[in-house]
């Protein structure tokens, strides 16, 4: 059987599944849309949330980042992870007993006030929008990859897969395609870790082999990878940062931007209980972790594997003919993902750290610059081909990717039409409007997300790689703070939500356009973006967290020359403080 | 204050308490140990590199899933203590 009909069977399949819950779980009421009816049992929430979360990001890029960047790069990790540890306390427990649908009506009821309502809404859908930006080209890769299919093609169909069980089922039919995406998507990856993680170190669990010895050279695997990356230049894999400022600051951004990302805080709201949705947070990260400690293990494997395909001898000697390269550079290579360029004409394929620093060692030994550029997010789809994988493996990876990008978008998806649906038209245009009619709504403007988040993969903007940091600093700069400071203050009144919500996302947007150009529009940036131009050091990534500092120092600032919150908002902290007396999820 | 408020402010700052020293385990061993603190554990070696590569790459992600599920367990019986649990 060829790839391509393998690849068919493991993607239809996966489709076919999804599809067929569509069809089952279809939602009859808004309770249903919005929070599934507010029944989820919390292990199971906890696998809807691994897989809402765990975008294209997550499962196809973040290897591939760690793998170049090594140690310097393990921010992602801890930084992807350690925001359920601020949820799980700071957040989910008090939302769910606020027992509302979405984020933005919390900070509405907490902070009395339209205004903030809108603050938090326009928050909502800018963060949720470029993330689903993300998630949409990531299956676009996936399909052109592995289906043969042009990238506008596969993400039509992803479209309509989508539209078929978010549209009917909401969060009902989300929750359970989540749960099988997840099941699929973690099969998917980690499979091939065992595999290569046997070749190269002889222990099944690839969190183990990570810190094992390399069977073929007898010495820690990290050890071995620090010296073969040595010998071409590059940092060591294992070496330390300079600028832990803003090591420290982009971890944090990413912890902070974590627990404040709507999608995953609406995830809560479908548990019955607040004691409940303590214990989802703890399987989510249970099940997030699964993929999370497997990633490093493929990261380090893979660069190794990757650097022994090109130097079969070693980095010291030859390196291989670009005449007798193996399938998979050529396959990926159609992409272009991956370019060759002969500069020094012998016809090897010398891949090294073209820098100064390296340049007397490099014209030792005839090379002129580096030949081969390989993009960082095809290092997981191409694992199982570098490593010689069977077949269906490689199927394997194809329905992987495309679970982890659809389950995230599905869920961005929902948070932005619960948004336009409940908070806008709901909440402000048409308050009379029944239930039925806000049902009706809600499918509409999921229909519409749908179609925008669709098209804006195809034609994706110049800055698809950029929205990301764009996304994570308002959520960590805007969204966290005022729900933190919702539940733990009972003095922060609506004036001063609103001007730390502004300031924090203004100074973080500013920032960002500073350096990555006014509006992502390329060459209007007002600084080059490197090191040296970075305010104290940090980068347009990290300043989330300094955004959202400023969100607290600006809200607290101007509560406390203004007047304090009615009683009845006292009364409301009060009520989100204490699990008794939490019922289900309700619209009024 | 009645009986009912003290009960429930000492409900309250029990949740702070734990709250924050949750909180310091958890930057101790991200910000801490995998970060800042990283030179000073060097001498300890982990398979072929040191322990503060560990905990970036894997102690922290183990020690958040511990901290989640002793916060849970030890809040759910606090809300019972206090007899401010869910029916």
């Amino acid at each position: 059987m060829s790839q391509f009909a393998i690849n068919l069977i493991f993607v239809g399949g996966s489709f076919a599944l999804y599809i067929a819950i569509a069809i089952w779980a279809r939602a009859g009421s808004t309770k249903e849309f919005y929070v599934a009816g507010g029944g989820v049992h919390p292990v199971m929430n906890g696998m809807a949330t691994a897989a809402d979360w765990m975008s294209a990001a997550s499962f196809i890029s973040m290897a591939g980042l760690i793998a170049a960047g090594g140690y310097a790069n393990s921010t992602y990790l801890m930084g992807w992870t350690g925001g359920y540890v601020l949820l799980a306390m700071l957040l989910a427990p008090y939302l769910r007993k606020f027992g509302k649908f979405t984020v933005p009506e919390f900070i509405g009821d907490r902070f009395y006030s339209k205004n903030a309502r809108f603050v938090a809404v326009a928050c909502l859908i800018i963060a949720s929008v470029t993330y689903v930006i993300g998630q949409m080209t990531g299956a676009g890769v996936a399909f052109s990859r592995f289906l043969e299919v042009e990238s506008d093609t596969g993400l039509m169909i992803a479209g309509v897969i989508v539209f078929l069980y978010a549209v009917m089922g909401g969060m009902k039919g989300i929750t359970y395609t989540q749960v099988a995406q997840y099941v699929v998507l973690i099969i998917a990856y980690t499979i091939p870790a065992v595999f290569i993680s046997l070749q190269l170190t002889g222990n099944f669990l690839p969190p183990l082999g990570l810190f094992a010895d390399h069977v073929e050279s007898g010495i820690p695997l990290l050890q071995k990878l620090d010296m073969v990356v040595r010998d071409l230049g590059f940092v060591d894999y294992t070496a330390d940062v300079t600028n832990k400022l803003n090591m420290v600051l982009f971890t944090l951004s990413l912890m902070i931007g974590t627990a404040g990302l709507p999608h995953v805080i609406i995830r809560f709201f479908t548990v019955p209980k607040v004691s409940d949705a303590r214990w989802s947070a703890g399987w989510a990260l249970v099940f997030i972790a699964l993929l999370y400690l497997t990633a490093p293990a493929v990261a380090s494997m893979a660069r190794l594997n990757l650097l022994n395909t090109i130097y079969p001898a070693g980095p010291t000697a030859d390196a291989i003919q670009y005449a007798e390269r193996p399938d998979w550079i050529k396959n990926w290579e159609q992409t272009g993902l991956i370019k060759f360029d002969d500069k020094n004409a012998d016809g090897r394929i010398q891949l090294y750290n073209d820098t100064a620093a390296f340049k007397a060692t490099a014209d030792a030994r005839g090379w002129n610059g580096n030949e081969l550029t390989v993009n960082n997010d095809i290092l997981v789809l191409a694992n199982p081909e570098i490593a010689n994988l069977p077949g269906w493996v490689i199927g394997l990876i194809a329905a992987g990717g495309l679970a982890a990008a659809l389950s995230t978008a599905a869920g961005l998806l929902l948070a932005i039409s619960s948004a336009v649906s409940h908070d806008l038209i709901k909440g402000s245009i048409n308050p009379q409007i029944s239930e039925k009619g806000e049902l009706l709504a809600a499918r509409i403007s999921m229909a519409v997300a749908i179609v925008v988040a669709t098209w804006l993969g195809m034609n994706p903007p110049g800055f698809a790689a950029q929205v990301v940091a764009l996304a994570f600093g308002i959520a960590a700069a805007s969204i966290f703070p005022a729900l933190m400071m919702g539940i733990f203050s009972k003095r922060v009144n609506n004036k001063g939500a609103i001007a730390g919500m502004l300031a924090g996302l203004l100074s973080t947007v500013v920032y960002i356009f500073l350096f990555l150009g006014w509006f992502f529009i390329p060459g209007t940036a007002t600084f080059a973006n490197t090191p040296d131009n970075w305010l104290f050091g940090i980068s347009p990534l990290s300043f989330g967290a300094v955004g959202a500092m400023i969100n607290f120092i600006v809200a607290f600032a101007v509560s406390s020359v203004t007047e304090a919150p009615p009683v009845r908002i006292q009364q409301l902290v009060e009520s989100v403080r204490y699990p008794k007396g939490a019922g289900a999820a309700t619209d009024h | 204050m009645t009986e009912h408020d003290r009960n429930a402010a000492a409900y309250w700052s029990a949740n702070l308490r734990l709250i924050i020293g949750s909180l310091i385990v958890w930057a101790l061993v991200s910000y801490g140990f995998g970060i800042l603190l990283r030179p000073m554990l060097a001498g300890i070696s982990v398979g072929g590199t040191d322990l503060g590569f560990w905990f970036a790459q894997q102690g922290s992600i183990l020690t958040f899933i511990g901290l989640i599920f002793f916060y849970a367990w030890r809040m759910n019986k606090l809300d019972k203590e206090f007899g401010l649990h869910e029916e």
